[in-house]
């Protein structure tokens, strides 16, 4: 027991720095970025989650085709509630959705379409690590259920895509922001501090249940 | 039915924007315990301040208003039918004016319905009570958690799981490994137990319109649930999922009776955000 907390507690010793980002990012700063970094993230950050990353897929659209430029961008998981003002659209709120339900299309979509970070919650697996490392990318987990804190550090709903079709939730957004905090849980060199803690809890779980 | 059309938009107005006071109470105590400095505290600190912004500026505590789910009451010779022509208005009302996000989602179009209302869109469950006045107890009910929330047919044999009580803490305890970070820790876990699959899912839910504070009035229960709460802290997943104290706040537990060939149990996961909000009419 007091060993497995000591463990625990290493995880959070290593959290020590805090280094503001701004896209779009270039191979250099990903690899410049490891797991426990916390970062504050500046500038225009763009939305994605299970219709666009779908429709990326599959459909494969040109670079070209796309009115945003992906590359070096990060790509936010996240379905945000959004009002259309006369001023224009105004983010209500838009914190991260889970990312683990795009695993069978994010490793094809950093580099087909050069993404520099993912964001989201909870994490992904091991083909979305492997293609951080192969495309130096990192997975940043921004604050679960915060939607109102990180909505206010939006500044400026910049842009939208597929809004008609995908709807609200589903469109693909940009978003200027200052200071939108997060931590860097999977790195460009395929460590993943969620295969960390899982292991731990799995051992502590084994003891629980009384395995060997 | 006008009246109770606002009435029901004020409980969706609430239990968007405005998180349960035992519920805020349990993650102030679990910022408290964790360590200056940790992922964890960091995490609370923002979670905290984003339940008070929230509740001032009259937005949804999170941008997935999930599923609305209802239990209703009625007294005998309240029309059900119009009673839910009522909580649909409300519905489309508090989808533009809350706001709500629309998620209701026509599955042969993948169209939005954009109002929050489809087939079995809101969900109602209603029953017929013997008391005089109407009650609608209303839960947000975020589709993260609800895509981790686990069914167990036991015995099962993987996690040596018998048909007993310690069958069912040995589910509590895999569903919220399995879960790890996905749904937003700490937890609210929900346990029904029963004779099918669609009852013990039903119940499991119930159990999160529970305040934290409840006790269970079968003492065997009421054990099992502070055993799990405490063994589901040891599992070191923390807030956030990044590890840490406090990977859940409550367990609750609901049962009924079941068949001989059959032990059901469902445990229901809510994140952190357990929006429930209640009115008797």
């Amino acid at each position: 027991m007091v060993e497995k907390k000591s463990k625990v507690k290493s995880q959070k010793s290593k959290v020590e720095k805090t280094k503001t980002i701004k896209p779009p990012l270039t191979k250099e700063e990903v690899l410049s970025l490891n797991v426990g970094d916390r970062v504050l993230i500046n500038g225009q950050i763009v939305t994605g989650r299970d219709k666009i990353h779908k429709f990326l897929f599959n459909e494969r659209p040109k670079i070209e085709d796309i009115p945003f430029n992906l590359k070096g961008a990060v790509l936010y998981h996240c379905g945000p509630i959004v009002r259309k003002t006369e001023e224009g659209f105004k983010l209500i709120a838009g914190g991260p959705t889970t990312s683990i339900r795009v695993e069978m299309y994010e490793h094809r979509i950093i580099p087909q379409y050069g993404i520099k970070a993912i964001m989201g919650k909870g994490g992904m697996g091991r083909k979305t690590l492997n293609a951080l490392k192969e495309n130096g990318c990192v997975y940043l987990h921004t604050i679960s259920g915060a939607a109102v804190y990180l909505a206010d550090r939006v500044k400026r709903v910049v842009d939208v895509w597929r809004l008609e079709d995908f709807g609200m939730a589903e469109a693909m957004w940009i978003f200027d922001v200052e200071e939108f905090p997060a931590i860097v849980t999977m790195d460009a060199y395929g460590r993943s501090l969620h295969e960390e803690i899982e292991k731990i809890s799995y051992g502590e779980l084994k003891r629980l249940i009384g395995f060997p | 039915m006008i009246e109770l059309r606002d009435g029901i938009f004020e409980l969706y107005r609430k239990a968007a924007t405005s998180l349960p006071p035992d519920v805020e109470k349990a993650l102030r105590h679990a910022h408290e315990a964790e360590e200056d400095g940790s992922n964890a505290k960091t995490a609370l600190s923002a979670i905290l301040e984003n339940i008070r912004v929230a509740r001032e500026t009259e937005r949804p505590i999170c941008q997935d208003t999930g599923v609305p789910v209802f239990f209703v009451k009625a007294p005998n010779g309240l029309s059900q039918p119009e009673l839910k022509d009522t909580i649909i208005e409300a519905t489309k009302f508090a989808t533009e004016e809350v706001p709500l996000r629309p998620n209701a989602v026509d599955i042969i179009s993948d169209k939005n319905s954009g109002d929050n209302t489809g087939v079995g869109f809101p969900i109602i469950y209603f029953e017929e009570s013997p008391d005089s006045a109407l009650s609608i107890k209303l839960m947000l009910k975020g589709s993260g958690c609800e895509n981790v929330s686990q069914l167990y047919k036991l015995p099962f044999e993987e996690l040596k799981a018998e048909r007993d009580l310690d069958g069912v803490r040995r589910c509590g305890l895999d569903a919220v490994h399995k879960a790890q970070s996905r749904a937003c820790p700490p937890y609210i876990i929900g346990i029904g137990i029963g004779a099918s699959r669609d009852q013990v899912t039903r119940l499991s839910k119930e159990q999160l319109l529970r305040r934290l504070e409840d006790t269970n009035n079968i003492e065997v229960l009421s054990e099992l649930e502070k055993r799990l709460l405490n063994e589901i802290n040891r599992l070191g997943i923390g807030p956030l999922g990044l590890g840490g104290k406090t990977t859940a706040i409550g367990v609750k537990i609901g049962v009924n009776h079941r068949h001989p060939a059959s032990y059901f149990v469902d445990v229901s996961i809510c994140c952190w955000a357990n929006r429930r909000a209640s009115l008797i009419w």
